[in-house]
C-alpha cells in the first residue's frame, strides 16, 4: 500500500520536528525545546485551521525537499526560501494545496533562518514525553522519538486533504527579518549582581549575533558586562534569559537551554522579540531597551489568546 | 519549622523562589516539600517546576495569572506550609564497580590526598548524599557532600567523551552521567543502573529531596546487572 504522507527525498542543512514543546519534565532536566520562532510556527497551523500545538517541520537554513505521497494541504511560513511545487514558485505565509506525486523544494534562506512547513492537520507523530518536539542534543522527540533531525527516506504521516480553500497571512501581521532590531528587555531588579553602570552597557552598546549561537542559546559579542560575580548557585532557567558569563558576553537562552544554568542574569527578553532574534544570521547587529513586566505579559497573553492557545 | 522564601520574577512566565543564600544540607528538604505542596495546590496553574540548591523555580501559565496573582496564590500556600526536617527523601542505593577500568581518575584522586585506590573508594562509599538538583542532562543529579578528605577538582582539560554510568565526583560534589556526553568530571567507576530509563514513566530512578547510597560491587556483579563496558 503507498504510504499517506511525505517523503524526504533531501532532508537539507537541518529540518526538525516541532511543536511547542514539553514542559512536565523539567524538574529531572528535559529542556522544553519547541518551535524557535512561535510566531511563524502559530501561523502555518493557523493558515490551516489546525489545533495550534500541531507537528510541524522547523527547515534551518533550506535544503529540503519532499515528495507528496497524497493529497493535501500545506502552509508555509517564517524564513523567506525560495520553495517550488515541481518548479514552480510557492509564495510565503500562505496555504497550497498539495497534489500526490508533487515535489517540494526549499532553496537556501533569503531573509530569516528558519521556514515553517505545517500540513492539514499535523504530521502524524507520536509524542515523547508529551512532545513531539525535536531536542537533538538530549536525543528526545522527532520523528521516531530519539532526536535525530530528518534524513533521507524518511517518511512524514498526515492524512489526506482534498480542500483547496487558499489562506493567507494579512501582510501587516508579516514580519520583517531584516528590520533593524531593538529588543525589549525586562530588567531584574531583584539581585545585586550587576551594578547600575555595567547593566546600563546593555543597554548604550550595540551587540552583534555570534556565529557560536545554537537553539540553546543566542551568544552575542560587543562591549563586555562585569558581573559583581563570577558564577551564581545553579538555579531554574527561563527563555530568553541574560546570562552573562565571566568574559562579559551576553547569552540570550532559548527552547533547548539546559534547564539550569550558574551564570547572573541581567534580564530577560520579551518573547516576541526573542522569536524574531530566532530568525537572525551571525554577525546581525542589534540594540536593546527595557519594558516593564507587566506589559510584556499582557502582550504575550494577547498574542497567545489570538492563536487560540 | 517555618520555611523563610523571597519570590522574584525571573523570564515572563516564570518565578524563582529563594529559599537562602548557601548551599545547606536542610534547605533540601524544605524545597522539596514546598514544591511538593505548590504541585499539590496549583497544579492547574503551572507548567513545571524546577528545584534547585537554594530556589525553586516555577513556570505559570500566563493565560492565567500574572506575576502579582500568582505571587500571591505561592505566598498563601506557602504560609501554610511547616517543614518537617526529620523526614528525608527515599534511599536510594546506586552499586558501582570501582575500578581503574572504568574509573579512570581513581588513581588520580588517590594521589590527590595521598591515598590508595581502596581508601577512594571507601570515602566515596561511606557517605550518604543528598540530591540537591537534576539538569546540565537529562537525569544528571547533582549530588553532596563529599567529604573534604575526598573531595577533588575537575580536570583541567574536560574529556570529550564520558560513557554513560559513570560515577564521578567534582570538589564537594558527585554525580552519575545518565548518557555519554563530554564531561570534566573525576571518574571513580560505573554503575549497571540506568540513570535515564525511557522505559520507566519517572525516567529517572532519583529525584531531588532523595538522598543516595553508592555501594561497591564486582565486576561480576556489574557483568550479571548488564552494566556495559564499552
Amino acid at each position: 500500500m503507498m504510504p499517506t504522507g511525505f517523503k524526504v527525498l533531501k532532508p537539507g542543512m537541518l529540518t526538525l520536528v516541532q511543536d511547542l514543546g514539553r514542559f512536565n519534565y523539567r524538574h529531572i532536566g528535559l529542556s522544553t525545546g519547541g518551535a524557535a520562532d512561535e510566531q511563524a510556527y502559530l501561523w502555518a497551523n493557523r493558515l490551516l485551521d489546525n489545533p495550534a500545538n500541531s507537528p510541524a517541520l522547523e527547515i534551518c537554513f533550506g535544503g529540503l525537499q519532499l515528495r507528496a505521497f497524497t493529497d493535501s494541504q500545506i502552509a508555509i511560513t517564517g524564513a523567506d526560501m525560495l520553495v517550488t511545487r515541481n518548479n514552480q514558485p510557492l509564495a510565503n505565509w500562505q496555504s497550497h494545496a498539495i497534489k500526490s506525486g508533487d515535489t517540494l523544494s526549499f532553496a537556501y534562506a533569503k531573509s530569516g533562518i528558519r521556514t515553517y512547513l505545517a500540513v492539514k492537520g499535523g504530521f502524524q507523530i507520536i509524542p515523547s514525553f508529551g512532545s513531539v518536539a525535536t531536542v537533538v542534543r538530549e536525543k528526545t522527540g522527532g520523528l521516531d522519538g530519539t532526536g535525530n533531525p530528518l534524513k533521507a527516506g524518511d517518511l512524514l504521516p498526515c492524512r489526506a486533504s482534498k480542500s483547496d480553500i487558499r489562506t493567507r497571512v494579512r501582510s501587516m501581521f508579516v514580519p520583517d527579518y531584516q528590520q533593524p532590531l531593538i529588543v525589549s528587555v525586562i530588567v531584574n531588579h531583584h539581585r545585586n549582581d550587576f551594578s547600575p553602570s555595567e547593566q546600563q552597557k546593555l543597554f548604550h552598546n550595540t551587540y552583534q549575533i555570534s556565529a557560536q549561537s545554537n537553539s540553546m542559546g543566542l551568544r552575542l559579542q560587543g562591549e563586555a558586562i562585569k558581573p559583581r560575580v563570577k558564577g551564581i548557585i545553579s538555579e531554574g532557567t527561563a527563555f530568553g534569559s541574560i546570562q552573562i558569563p565571566p568574559d562579559g558576553q551576553p547569552i540570550i537562552l532559548l527552547k533547548d537551554r539546559q534547564t539550569i544554568g550558574g551564570y547572573p542574569v541581567l534580564g530577560s527578553v520579551f518573547p516576541m522579540d526573542v522569536f524574531l532574534l530566532a530568525q537572525q544570521q551571525a554577525m546581525t547587529e542589534l540594540r536593546f531597551t527595557t519594558m516593564p513586566l507587566a506589559e510584556a505579559q499582557q502582550q504575550m497573553r494577547r498574542f497567545y489568546r489570538f492563536f487560540g492557545i | 519549622m517555618k520555611a523563610i522564601w523571597h519570590i522574584e520574577p525571573a523570564g515572563l512566565d516564570a518565578v524563582l523562589i529563594r529559599f537562602g543564600e548557601q548551599i545547606q544540607l536542610d534547605l533540601v528538604p524544605t524545597i522539596t516539600a514546598a514544591s511538593q505542596c505548590l504541585q499539590r495546590a496549583l497544579g492547574q496553574d503551572i507548567r513545571g517546576m524546577v528545584p534547585s540548591y537554594t530556589t525553586l523555580m516555577l513556570f505559570y501559565d500566563l493565560r492565567k495569572h500574572d506575576f502579582a496573582s500568582i505571587q500571591t496564590l505561592i505566598e498563601r500556600e506557602l504560609t501554610k506550609l511547616v517543614i518537617d526536617n526529620s523526614v528525608t527523601g527515599r534511599l536510594v542505593e546506586i552499586p558501582v564497580w570501582y575500578d581503574p577500568a572504568v574509573g579512570p581518575d581513581l588513581q588520580r584522586v588517590a594521589d590527590y590526598h595521598q591515598i590508595n585506590i581502596d581508601e577512594v573508594i571507601h570515602r566515596h562509599t561511606a557517605n550518604t548524599y543528598q540530591v540537591f538538583a537534576i539538569g546540565f542532562a537529562p537525569g544528571f543529579a547533582y549530588m553532596g557532600q563529599v567529604s573534604q578528605q575526598l573531595a577533588t577538582p575537575r580536570l583541567d582539560r574536560p574529556r570529550q567523551r564520558v560513557s554513560a554510568g559513570s560515577v564521578a565526583i567534582a570538589d564537594q560534589q558527585t554525580a552519575v552521567y545518565p548518557t555519554e556526553t563530554p564531561g570534566g568530571w573525576n571518574i571513580l567507576g560505573r554503575t549497571p543502573m540506568p540513570m535515564l530509563d525511557r522505559a520507566h514513566a519517572e525516567l529517572c530512578p532519583v529525584k531531588t529531596g532523595d538522598r543516595v547510597q553508592f555501594k561497591a560491587i564486582s565486576k561480576q556483579q556489574f557483568l550479571e546487572a548488564e552494566g556495559v563496558l564499552s
